[in-house]
């Protein structure tokens, strides 16, 4: 969740990775002995690859229509016929939690990309054009003491619950927090001899940061992302929970608790079904966090 | 020091200013005329007008800012519109809860997390280690509401230890008041315990391996002092730190708490307020959580000489 701020130039790890290319294996058994080496990668990889498949494919996976209504068939307990039992409103549990996969996915993924992409933009300008540092870092000091999810909330009330709105709302909450991090990382390799001998060599500004500073933001920047993407899924669970996400018809996981949770003392399995596989997927998010940031800087992996 | 001090603080007012024109924008685009909902339905396009006029809601932007600040500055955030009472009541009210639960989860939360932190330093790669560490990935995936849940489905509703929800004020009693906040405490803390144990251990690592901890051991100093006296001192500096930003979790965290146990806290007020559209309760809820973050994290920076004297500004 955290990351410092203040990480020198993870530029070896990529480097040496660049490097090991002549000869040896090949690609395939190169990415085995990786997976081998770093488990944490491996597991929640494979989960998250398995999540993604379980939305993907949900329609094949013996699911009804989730957002069908039989009021005959209500708040039924977990059976062969239902197999997470049914809600309220007689709509088949288990459905709804397997198209749930798509919503916290299709957040997650969403939210890391585009703050990714636009926290990057405004990192490379704070860190490259030093009279809108100033002002970028005061602004960015103001969003960033408003705790995330109350930003998040306070953005979802001036708006209609859907996931395209979810998707920004969370995603201006986590902005500050990637432009932070690269503008740290411009700053410290700016400094570097190798950017140094290229401002010498009369390289243009643009070369610089395309050759020289990007390259470089790939493995803070992608262990970050993953980072925001279990962040973000935990977010949208949390405002479709409190009634400020996606449309309560919509099946999500934060939608199928915020529903059981006037039941929950006596259906807990309404909240227990969406609550498993909502940690899961965050689980397995976080693990390939932890589990990049230990292969890409290992010296990150100690400051952590 | 005292130049420090007053800068340090200096540097606090452009962050609050951002603050409050965001919150202040809020409400500027916040969809609905209060002039029209104030009018009500029989109400002709000129006596709207003439209320958008006498509430000054036709001048420019920035004016109407100055003004809202003005009014801010002087402890007035306005009037909700469900309840017709003034925000300042409405927080004042809820206050209390809130406090006491964040307070509680505070205190629990570095009980537990800093030892825990420095014995998977200590024993780093040991099993007890590897089970610190794997909680702590565990607290940052579990949600808080189904940490919630599942303790109160536990202790509540199975075991009968402790009330299922609800909360009872400091006023009727300590032990009444306690027992109805372990389990909300315990939910909170979840995410907060990971993330101070996180970076204990990672601090704890560090200053572990540096000569006057050898030397201490040499010496022949207990085991437990090395770690509890000669090395968490030296880490104090970012255990602080990240108690101070781990605030924000916190208050994040107790919207969600407060929901799920039924506490009628600031975080009930805000669902409520958001379920209402109640703008000026969400504007005047999130500046005031705002200024109590920052203005922590600024007492925390201030605070940095007392835990390590060799800080000098």
């Amino acid at each position: 969740m955290t990351t410092p701020s203040s990480i020198s130039a993870p530029a070896e790890a990529v480097a040496s990775a660049e490097t090991v290319k002549p000869a040896g294996p090949g690609r395939g058994a190169r990415f085995l002995r990786y997976l081998r080496r770093h488990p944490s990668v491996a597991f929640g990889g494979g989960l998250l690859v398995l999540m993604a498949l379980i939305g993907i494919l949900a329609p094949l996976l013996w699911t009804v229509d989730p957002t069908a209504i039989s009021p005959a068939r209500r708040t039924r307990m977990p059976s062969e016929l239902y197999w997470f039992g049914t809600d309220m409103l007689g709509r088949d549990i288990y459905s709804r939690v397997i198209y749930g996969a798509r919503v916290s996915l299709l957040v997650g993924f969403s939210v890391a990309i585009l703050s990714s992409i636009i926290g990057l933009t405004i990192g490379l300008f704070a860190g490259f054009v030093r009279w809108a540092d100033g002002i970028i870092m005061r602004i960015i000091d103001g969003m960033m003491s408003i705790p995330p999810i109350l930003l998040a909330i306070a953005l979802m009330a001036l708006t209609r619950g859907s996931v395209g709105n979810v998707i920004v709302a969370i995603t201006i909450a986590e902005i500050p927090r990637v432009a932070r991090l690269v503008r740290g990382v411009v700053l410290s390799l700016r400094e570097q001899p190798y950017v140094e001998a290229a401002v010498a060599n009369g390289a243009r500004v643009p070369r610089i940061i395309f050759r020289h500073i990007l390259p470089n933001t790939f493995a803070p920047m992608s262990v970050q992302a993953t980072y925001i993407c279990a962040s973000a899924m935990i977010v949208e669970a949390i405002l479709s929970f409190i009634g400020a996400g996606v449309p309560p018809a919509t099946p999500s996981w934060g939608n199928i608790m915020a529903e059981g949770r006037a039941l929950w003392q006596v259906r807990p399995h309404i909240i227990l079904f969406p609550a498993m596989f909502l940690s899961l997927t965050v689980l397995a998010v976080n693990l390939l966090g932890d589990g990049l940031r230990d292969s890409l800087d290992p010296r990150l992996a100690k400051s952590i | 020091m005292f130049a420090f001090v007053v800068r340090r603080i200096i540097t606090t007012i452009p962050v609050m200013a951002f603050v409050a024109l965001f919150v202040f924008s809020l409400l500027y685009i916040a969809p609905g005329d209060p002039a029209a909902i104030i009018a009500g339905d029989q109400a002709s396009p000129a006596d709207v007008e003439r209320i958008r006029a006498s509430l000054g809601l036709d001048r420019p932007y920035l004016i109407r800012f100055g003004e809202w600040s003005w009014r801010v500055l002087q402890g007035d955030l306005g009037t909700s519109i469900f309840t017709s009472l003034p925000v300042t009541q409405l927080i004042a009210q809820r206050i209390e809860p809130t406090v006491s639960l964040m307070i509680l989860t505070l205190i629990f939360a570095v009980i537990v997390a800093v030892p825990m932190g420095v014995i998977a330093a200590w024993k780093a790669g040991s099993w007890i280690d590897k089970g610190a560490m794997a909680f702590a990935v565990l607290g940052f995936s579990v949600p808080v509401f189904v940490v919630g849940y599942l303790l109160a489905y536990l202790f509540a509703l199975k075991l009968d230890w402790l009330p299922v929800q609800g909360y009872t004020p400091i006023a009727q009693g300590f032990w009444p008041w306690l027992k109805n906040l372990i389990l909300p405490s315990i939910t909170l803390g979840l995410v907060y315990i990971a993330l101070i144990a996180r970076i204990t251990r990672a601090t704890m690592l560090e200053v572990l391996q540096q000569d006057y901890v050898r030397t201490a051991q040499a010496k022949g100093v207990a085991q437990k002092d090395v770690l509890f006296l000669h090395s968490l001192k030296n880490a104090a500096v970012p255990i602080v730190t990240i108690v101070g930003i781990g605030i924000a979790l916190l208050i994040g965290g107790a919207v969600v708490t407060e929901s799920v146990f039924a506490i009628p806290g600031l975080g009930r007020l805000t669902v409520d307020a958001i379920l209402r559209r109640d703008y000026p309760v969400i504007q005047g809820v999130v500046l005031m959580f705002s200024l109590v973050y920052v203005l922590v994290n600024l007492l925390i920076d201030l605070t940095y000489t007392l835990v390590d004297p060799r800080i000098r500004y």
